[in-house]
């Protein structure tokens, strides 16, 4: 059935049309996302790398049962969602080993995520077939030392590798040894291995970076009896039948597209089947279906999975082909709809080519198009913003609105390891910066503008409480950065200990509100020289000489340590060309040229005036405070 | 048109072992092509019971030692079920 799809993608290959070929492997793996294709779409990806944009990620699976089978299945699924992994795997139930020696070959590989992946009856046999023979006291000790064991190796894990880590809970049997029994036991054989994964839970709030994958979730989702394959565990050690092996690939990588940082911060979507049932050009307002009754009730289920992705900071769009005046007066005024126009970060309602309009909410929120999902019940739609602008992950919906709101709420894409203050206020920024938009519109001059901005920066020392948000900023933010250095919530921290090394966090407050932390520096002090590691400013916050405030807090403070100059490299991406003039704009020289890179040094016997239009909040003046006189 | 058990035995073994299904003979073993290991082995394993539906006996698995072996398992096995 995919053998034509097959040719076909054979040869795009052949003649060189990389992005047809992406495409073309993208529809099969939906369309077939079977072990044997998986094959097929690995080796194919393997020949376009490099010519297809794909983010790398290094993951090394440490576990206590056979795995390989799933690894093929994974790799294709993260290819098909534009990650090219590479996977490291542990010696087969060695993995206590693997994380105690430090020379082992798991920290060889330098991994960028690790998944510890471990059963109850590898790691507590006591409590999985010895359970009926365990007196209470027993039991007790017993989850006391699984848990400490496991628990101990995470927090080893975490000492030593600045990697993400993700750790499998443990499974519940599916026939407790007590019978029906064990649910009444206040420490059934079920409840004691909660009672180890509540403690996993503990370990994984302590510790950056620790992750916990719920196992019993994934099993019952998707069906505890079919899940399981005795025969498999019997004969080979690997747990799960062949045809959920998939899903365990999909389940990692909800863990692995936010981890490589291949996330969407916009959904696209469109409005007539999508949205809602009918075409509003043609069913009018009375005639389109959406609401809590069948089947409109499938429609208002996406509409609700939509709003939910906006409490993590993911905004909405709309990309429809329709009269605006029709479809909006829909979006106000239909009585079954739950998101309205408030909602919506971006509108585009036209007659325009959807990749054309995708581009264009792209740049009117600041973002790149591959931060952009497409959400659209077109099938042909999809084909054409995927070979129109291969870097936008478009996602594909089933062909029965009842299955649109799992679709989803089941997108890597979409998920988020940790949520930050900003990241849910983040639907309210974009509001109030379209307000400054009208505002700019409206007054004359740019100098004007700044002063009615009534604008606050504050700059910080970052304590343990901004880490979460400065790697955040660094793994996020792509155009205004000077070297793009992504940095985890681990290194990040492990930078504020530095004694050498400064990491600063910015605030930007208007009269619209507080824009929150969107700026973030890393600063190394060598002797009487200052160099700027990273340097970065969230688009929000850019075009409103912000930039000049940071550049002004920074020389001061470097040269409040002693430092004679600063320098810094620009390092030049697709996408950060709005910051490559920064440098020179502030009297920085250009001192050194590597390839297209450039670095740049002040002489810090000038000073960058702080610009006068700027409020300075509390701790940018207390910093000022420190200079000599 | 479906594809016989053959040519599905073929292209499973040829996505497993990232080769093409050109390159896949009834005849094709673990000795005739070097990366055919014992793990490749679990993973066409897998791939067949995903495809044809079906859960292999250990017994099965152990008779599968070629192409042609695998398509006579396969056939049995789709043919009871």
């Amino acid at each position: 059935m995919t053998g034509a799809l097959r040719e076909e993608i054979e040869s795009w290959i052949a003649r060189g049309e990389a992005d047809q070929a992406k495409a073309g492997l993208e529809r099969l793996w939906q369309q077939d996302p079977s072990p044997s294709t998986a094959g097929f779409v690995v080796a194919r990806f393997e020949a376009l790398r490099g010519r297809v944009p794909l983010v790398r990620c290094r993951v090394a699976i440490l576990r206590s049962f056979t795995v390989e089978p799933v690894v093929p299945l994974l790799r294709a699924a993260a290819f098909a969602g534009g990650i090219d992994l590479e996977v490291e795997l542990g010696a087969f139930n060695s993995y206590t080993q693997e994380i105690l020696a430090p020379e082992s070959a798991l920290y060889a590989f330098a991994p960028g995520a690790v998944i510890l992946a471990v059963q109850t009856r590898d790691v507590a046999p006591a409590l999985w077939s010895g359970f009926a023979g365990l007196a209470p006291a027993d039991v007790e000790e017993t989850v006391r030392s699984v848990s400490a064991q496991i628990g101990g190796l995470v927090e080893k894990l975490r000492e030593r590798s600045a990697a993400a880590i993700v750790v499998h809970t443990l499974e519940t049997p599916d026939e407790p040894a007590l019978g029906a029994l064990d649910a009444a036991l206040p420490l059934g054989q079920n409840e004691a291995i909660r009672r180890i994964n509540r403690h996993l839970v503990e370990v994984a709030r302590a510790h950056r970076g620790v992750h916990v994958l719920d196992v019993d979730a994934l099993m019952a989702r998707r069906g505890r009896g079919a899940f399981r394959d005795e025969r498999k565990w019997l004969t080979a050690r690997m747990p799960y039948a062949a045809g959920e092996l998939v899903h365990v690939a999909r389940e990692w990588l909800r863990f692995l597209h936010p981890i490589a940082g291949r996330v969407a911060k916009v959904v696209a979507c469109d409005l007539d089947n999508t949205l809602w049932g009918g075409v509003i050009g043609e069913d009018g307002l009375g005639g389109i279906q959406v609401g809590p009754e069948y089947k409109g009730a499938a429609y208002l289920e996406l509409q609700r999975a939509l709003l939910d992705l906006t409490k993590r900071g993911i905004l909405l769009a709309i990309s429809s082909k329709n009269n605006p005046a029709e479809a909006l007066e829909a979006i106000d005024k239909h009585p079954g709809m739950l998101l309205r126009r408030e909602h919506f970060a971006a509108v585009r309602i036209n007659w325009t080519d959807k990749a054309e309009n995708l581009r264009s909410i792209a740049e009117e929120l600041n973002v790149g198009v591959d931060a952009i999902a497409f959400l659209d019940d077109n099938p042909v739609e999809r084909e054409w913003v995927r070979s129109r602008l291969p870097a936008v992950p478009v996602i594909d919906l089933p062909d029965s609105p009842m299955g649109y709101a799992r679709a989803v709420r089941g997108c890597p894409l979409f998920e988020r390891l940790e949520l930050t203050a900003e990241d849910r206020e983040r639907g309210r920024h974009y509001a109030e910066q379209r307000m400054r938009a009208e505002l700019r519109e409206a007054t004359g001059s740019l100098e004007d503008f700044y002063r009615s901005l009534e604008q606050e920066v504050s700059i910080d020392e970052v304590g343990r409480d901004l880490v979460a948000r400065v790697a955040q900023l660094t793994q996020k933010t792509n155009q205004w950065n000077l070297t793009t250095r992504r940095y985890s919530e681990v290194e990040i921290e492990g930078l504020t200990r530095s004694g050498s090394t400064s990491v600063y966090a910015l605030r930007v407050r208007d009269r619209f509100g507080d824009n929150g932390i969107t700026g973030a520096a890393v600063v190394h002090h060598r002797g009487d020289r200052a160099e700027i590691d990273t340097l970065l400013l969230s688009c929000r916050v850019i075009g409103r000489t912000v930039e000049t405030a940071f550049l002004s807090f920074l020389t001061d403070a470097a040269r409040a340590r002693g430092a004679k100059a600063i320098s810094g490299w620009f390092l030049p991406t697709k996408k950060n060309a709005p910051a490559k003039d920064v440098y020179a704009s502030h009297g920085f020289s250009r001192e050194h040229e590597d390839g297209d890179a450039t670095e740049w040094t002040f002489d810090l016997s000038r000073r960058i005036p702080w610009p006068e239009w700027i409020e300075k909040g509390p701790h940018a003046a207390a910093a000022e405070e420190t200079k000599p006189a | 048109m479906s594809e016989s058990t053959l040519d599905m035995v073929k292209r499973i073994v040829a996505d497993v072992l990232g080769t093409s299904v050109s390159r896949i003979t009834a005849d094709s073993s673990p000795e005739t092509l070097e990366n055919w290991d014992s793990v490749r082995h679990l993973n066409i394993v897998m791939a067949l019971e995903e495809r044809f539906g079906v859960e292999l006996e250990p017994e099965d698995i152990e008779g599968m030692r070629s192409v042609m072996q695998i398509v006579a398992i396969m056939s049995a096995r789709t043919a009871r079920s």
